[in-house]
C-alpha cells in the first residue's frame, strides 16, 4: 500500500514538473509588455535608474532574462522554497493574494459541494429504484438540464428575477455598501446573503453528474445478483435498497466525493467572475487577462496539484473503502 | 375480393416451415442500433432539436432577407437644449485699458447711475459719469474716458476675435445716436438697419440687444442664425426652423453602462457620426425670468438601430450594433456548430491515433504515451483558454484567424479523454480471437489498428464525440462570453450573450440574452440526449 502511494506521489511529482514546465513556456511566449510597463512607471519616478536598468533588475527578478528552461529551473528553485514572487497585477507577494482570497471559494465550494450530495443522492436514488417511470425521466431530463446550462445563462436569469424584478438579492459583489457601519454577526449574515445566488448557481450547474452518476451506479448494485437474493429471501424493498444496494454504490461514491475534495479549493472562475466575488477565481481571471505571470504561474500549477492529488486520494479511497480492491 | 387477398397472404406465410429464415425479419446490427435509438423518445427529441439546429442555422441564414453584418438605421427625433437667449437689459461694463477700471469702480459707476448722480469718487479718484443715451453711459477721470456701461452688447461677426474698447465704444455712440456710420481708428465703418457694423461690404461685428450663447461647447452659431432666432422671439413664436449647412452635430447617446469587474465587453464598432441634417426645428421656451430663452432643437438624426424591440422587420428585434437579432443568430449557430465539430474532429483524431498506438503497442510506448495522457488531463484548460485569449486580444489578432487558433487549442487540450478511452477499449479488444485471426493473416499493423480495432471502439467513441460536442459548444460560449472566443465582426452564440453584462441590457432586452442562451442550452442539451440514446442503443446490456 505504501509503496503504490509512494510510486504514485512520485510520478506525480514527474508529471507535475512537465505540466509547470509546459505551462511556463506558454507564460513566456505571450507577447505580454507587463514588465515594460512597470520598467516605465518606476523609472518615471524621481531620482530613480534609467529605463533600461529597471527592465534589466525586473527580467532578472523574474528570471525574464534567461532562456525558458533555465528560467524554468530557476522558477522551480524558487517555487519549491515556496517563493512565488510578487504578483504584478495586485503588487502583492503571490502567496499572501492567494491566502487572502482562498477562503471565500473555499467556503462557497464547501457548502455546494454539500448541498449538491444532499440533492443528488436521494434523487439519484429514487430514479434508479423507479427506473423507466415519469420521475426517472424528469429526474434524468433535469439532471441533464442542468450539465447542458450555460453557468452564465443561469446566472443572469437568476440575477434577473431575484435581483432586478423582486429586488431581493444583490446583482453582485460580496458585501453590501453599509457593511462598515454593521456588527459583526450583521456583517457575517450580509456576506452569506450575497452567497446566496452564486451558490444557488454551483449547486444546479453541478448536481447533474453527481445524481447521473448515483443513479447509474445505483442501478449497478441494482441488477446484481445479491439483490435478487434478498429480495428472494422476502426482505423488505427499503431494507433491500437501502441496506444492501445503496451500501455498495456508496464505494464509488466516497471514491469521487474523496477524489473532488482537493477541486473545493480551486474556486469558481466562471460563477466568481460573473458575481465578481473576490474568490481565488475572479482574482486569478483578472490577474491573467493582465497577463500577471507570477500568480497565473502559481495559480495554474495549484490547479495541477489539487488535480492530481485528487486522482491520487481517489485511488487510494478506492482501495480503502473496498476490501475486494487490492492494489499493488 | 380484398378478404381473399389477405387470406392469399396469410397462407403465403405459413407456407414457410417453423425454421425457414425467412419467417424471421432479419436487421443488421446497424438496423438494430437504429430501431434501438429511435425507440427512445428522450433520444428523438435531442435528434429533433439538433436537425431544427441544423436547419435553423445553416438553412435559415440562407433563407434570412438579412446579412450577418448588415447594419440598420433609423431616424430619430432628437430634442435637447441647443441655446440660450438672453435679452440684456443689466448695464455691462467696459474698461478702456485694462485695469484702469476695477471691479471696485464698476460698483460705485452702478450705484451713482441708478441713483442718477453724475459724479462718483472712489479711493481719492473722482469720477464723472456722462450719460449719452439711455443705454449708454461713459466714465470719465480727469476728462478722460475710462470706462462704458452699456446695455447694447457689441460682438464681433466671426465669434472669435475680441474687440477694441475704441471700436465699441465708437459703434455704440453711433449705434445709440442712430448714426449709421462711424470711425475707429483709421477705419471707417457703417451701421446697417438690422446692427450689422460694415467695413467696406464685410460685416466684421453686429450690436444687438439679445445674447445667444450656444448650450454646446463645440458648436459656433452662426449671425445669420442669431438674427433670425431672434426675430422669431421678438415675435413671440414658439417654435422656429432654421437651415444651415454648416452646422455640425455629432450625435452620441449618452447611456450609462453598468459593468462587472472583469468582463470584457467588446466594442469594436465606431459611433455612427450622426447624419448632418441641414434643417432642423427649435423650440423657443421662455423661462421663468422672463428675459431668458432656451433654444431647444428638435433634430431628426439618422442612427444605428440599437435595442429595438421585436417588430416585423426584426422578428427578435436588434442588438447594440443595430443588427438584426435573429439573423445574428442564425450566423452564430452556424459558428458555434462549426467549431463544435472540428474541435471534436481533432480530438478524436489526435485521440484515436494516440490511443491506438498507445493500446496497441503497450510496453514503453504505452507508458509514455499514458504519461502525456496524465499532463494533458492536468493542465487547467479554462485558465489557459482565458490566458490564450487575452494574449490574443493583446496581440491583435484577426478575428477570423483567432477562430482557427481557438478550434485548434480546444482540440489539443482535448484529445487526451479520448485517448483514454481507444485505449483502453484496444487493451481489452487486442486479446480477443479476431485480432489473432489477423495476426494469422499476416495483415499489416496499420491496418490491423484503423480496420480492425478501431471499427470496434467506433460505437463508445461516438458517444463519446457527441456528449463532448456539448461540452465544446459550452466552452466556446463561455469563452466569447467572457469576451475572449468568437470576435465581432462573427456572431457566436456565446458572444451575442456577452452583452448581458451590461446590467441596463438584462434588466430592460431580454430579447438580446434570452434567446441565444435558449438555444445555445437547447443545442447542448440535444447533443447530451443523443448521446444518451446511442450509448443505450449501442450497447443494450449498458441499458440503464
Amino acid at each position: 500500500m505504501w509503496k503504490y502511494i509512494l510510486k504514485r506521489v512520485v510520478i506525480s511529482i514527474v508529471i507535475l514538473f512537465f505540466v509547470g514546465f509546459i505551462i511556463y513556456t506558454m507564460m513566456r511566449l505571450l507577447p505580454t509588455s507587463y514588465v515594460e510597463n512597470i520598467a516605465r512607471q518606476k523609472s518615471m519616478q524621481p531620482n530613480s535608474k534609467s529605463y533600461e536598468e529597471w527592465l534589466d533588475q525586473l527580467n532578472e527578478t523574474y528570471h525574464l532574462d534567461r532562456g525558458i528552461l533555465p528560467g524554468y529551473l530557476s522558477w522551480l528553485g524558487e517555487a519549491v522554497q515556496l517563493k512565488f514572487g510578487d504578483s504584478w497585477f495586485y503588487t502583492d507577494p503571490v502567496l499572501q493574494v492567494f491566502s487572502e482570497h482562498i477562503w471565500l471559494s473555499f467556503i462557497m465550494g464547501v457548502v455546494s459541494f454539500f448541498f449538491e450530495l444532499i440533492i443528488a443522492i436521494p434523487l439519484g436514488i429514487i430514479a434508479a429504484t423507479r427506473q423507466y417511470s415519469k420521475t426517472d425521466y424528469t429526474i434524468s431530463v433535469i439532471a441533464l438540464a442542468g450539465i447542458s446550462l450555460p453557468t452564465f445563462f443561469f446566472a443572469s436569469l437568476l440575477k434577473l428575477l431575484f435581483s432586478v424584478r423582486l429586488n431581493v438579492m444583490p446583482l453582485f459583489g460580496l458585501i453590501s455598501k453599509d457593511y462598515n457601519q454593521m456588527t459583526s454577526f450583521n456583517q457575517f449574515l450580509d456576506k452569506a446573503w450575497h452567497l446566496v445566488l452564486p451558490i444557488v448557481t454551483l449547486v444546479v450547474i453541478s448536481v447533474g453528474s453527481l445524481m447521473r452518476f448515483v443513479r447509474t451506479n445505483m442501478l449497478e448494485e441494482l441488477n446484481a445478483d445479491y439483490v435478487r437474493t434478498a429480495r428472494a429471501k422476502g426482505l423488505s424493498e427499503r431494507k433491500v435498497i437501502y441496506h444492501h444496494a445503496f451500501r455498495n454504490t456508496l464505494i464509488p461514491l466516497v471514491t469521487i466525493i474523496g477524489g473532488s475534495l482537493p477541486g473545493l479549493f480551486s474556486g469558481a472562475l466562471i460563477t466568481e467572475t460573473l458575481y465578481a466575488l473576490p474568490g481565488i477565481g475572479y482574482t486569478s481571471f483578472q490577474a491573467m487577462i493582465a497577463g500577471d505571470i507570477p500568480f497565473s504561474m502559481f495559480y495554474m500549477v495549484f490547479l495541477a496539484v489539487l488535480t492530481l492529488l485528487g486522482n491520487l486520494i481517489a485511488d487510494i479511497l478506492y482501495a480503502v473503502v473496498d476490501p475486494r480492491v487490492r492494489i499493488s | 375480393m380484398k378478404k381473399q387477398v389477405e387470406n392469399e397472404k396469410k397462407d403465403r406465410n405459413e407456407q414457410y416451415s417453423l425454421n425457414d429464415d425467412r419467417r424471421v425479419k432479419v436487421l443488421s446490427p446497424g438496423q438494430l442500433v437504429a430501431k434501438r435509438f429511435f425507440r427512445n423518445r428522450l433520444a428523438v427529441t435531442g435528434l429533433s432539436i439538433l436537425v431544427f439546429m441544423f436547419v435553423f442555422s445553416f438553412i435559415g441564414g440562407l433563407i434570412s432577407p438579412y446579412s450577418q453584418d448588415q447594419f440598420f438605421y433609423r431616424n430619430e427625433l432628437l430634442n435637447r437644449e441647443f441655446a440660450a437667449v438672453t435679452e440684456n437689459k443689466e448695464f455691462r461694463y467696459m474698461e478702456a485699458e485694462k485695469g484702469s477700471f476695477g471691479s471696485a469702480v464698476n460698483a460705485q459707476a452702478f450705484l451713482a447711475i441708478s441713483q442718477g448722480r453724475t459724479e462718483f469718487s472712489y479711493k481719492d479718484v473722482n469720477y464723472t459719469v456722462e450719460p449719452q443715451h439711455d443705454d449708454l453711459y461713459t466714465i470719465l477721470s480727469d476728462g478722460k474716458v475710462v470706462g462704458i456701461a452699456y446695455k447694447d452688447v457689441v460682438r464681433s461677426s466671426s465669434g472669435s476675435e475680441s474687440l477694441s474698447f475704441d471700436f465699441t465704444y465708437n459703434a455704440l455712440l453711433a449705434y445709440t445716436s442712430n448714426q449709421t456710420s462711424f470711425s475707429s481708428g483709421d477705419k471707417s465703418y457703417t451701421i446697417d438697419e438690422t446692427g450689422g457694423i460694415l467695413e467696406g461690404n464685410q460685416e466684421v461685428a453686429y450690436i444687438s440687444r439679445f445674447v445667444v450663447e450656444a448650450k454646446m461647447p463645440d458648436i459656433a452659431l452662426s449671425r445669420d442664425f442669431k438674427e433670425k432666432l431672434i426675430v422669431a422671439i421678438q415675435n413671440g413664436e414658439t417654435e422656429f426652423t432654421y437651415t444651415d449647412e454648416s452646422l455640425i452635430l455629432d450625435e452620441e447617446e449618452g447611456q450609462t453602462e453598468d459593468e462587472t469587474g472583469g468582463i470584457h465587453t467588446d466594442d469594436p464598432v465606431e459611433e455612427p457620426e450622426g447624419e448632418k441634417n441641414a434643417t432642423a426645428t427649435y423650440l423657443i421656451e421662455r423661462s421663468q425670468n422672463q428675459d431668458n430663452w432656451i433654444i431647444r432643437q428638435e433634430q431628426v438624426s439618422y442612427q444605428y438601430d440599437k435595442y429595438s424591440f421585436p417588430s416585423k422587420t426584426h422578428l427578435l428585434g436588434t442588438d447594440k450594433y443595430g443588427m438584426d437579432m435573429l439573423t445574428r443568430l442564425m450566423y452564430g449557430g452556424r459558428v458555434s456548430l462549426v467549431i463544435g465539430f472540428i474541435v471534436v474532429i481533432i480530438e478524436t483524431a489526435l485521440g484515436i491515433i494516440m490511443g491506438g498506438i498507445s493500446g496497441y503497442f503497450g510496453g514503453w510506448v504505452d507508458n509514455l504515451i499514458m504519461r502525456l495522457v496524465d499532463i494533458f488531463y492536468c493542465i487547467p484548460s479554462t485558465p489557459m483558454l482565458i490566458i490564450l485569449g487575452a494574449a490574443m486580444d493583446a496581440a491583435r489578432v484577426d478575428p477570423m484567424i483567432r477562430m482557427v487558433y481557438l478550434m485548434l487549442i480546444l482540440g489539443f487540450l482535448g484529445w487526451a479523454g479520448i485517448a483514454r478511452l481507444v485505449r483502453g477499449q484496444i487493451l481489452s479488444l487486442r486479446e480477443q480471437e479476431f485480432m489473432t485471426a489477423t495476426e494469422a493473416c499476416g495483415i499489416s499493423v496499420r491496418h490491423r489498428i484503423f480496420k480492425h480495432l478501431i471499427p470496434n471502439v467506433m460505437p463508445q467513441l461516438i458517444v463519446q464525440c457527441t456528449m463532448s460536442l456539448g461540452g465544446v459548444i459550452i466552452t466556446e460560449a463561455t469563452l466569447s462570453f467572457l469576451g475572449l472566443g468568437v470576435k465581432f465582426p462573427f456572431a457566436s452564440w456565446g458572444n451575442i450573450i456577452n452583452d448581458v453584462n451590461n446590467t441596463f441590457v438584462l434588466t430592460n432586452y431580454w430579447f438580446i440574452w434570452i434567446p441565444a442562451s435558449v438555444l445555445l442550452l437547447l443545442t447542448v442539451l440535444a447533443f447530451n440526449l443523443v448521446g444518451d440514446g446511442l450509448r443505450d442503443a449501442f450497447d443494450p446490456k449498458m441499458k440503464r
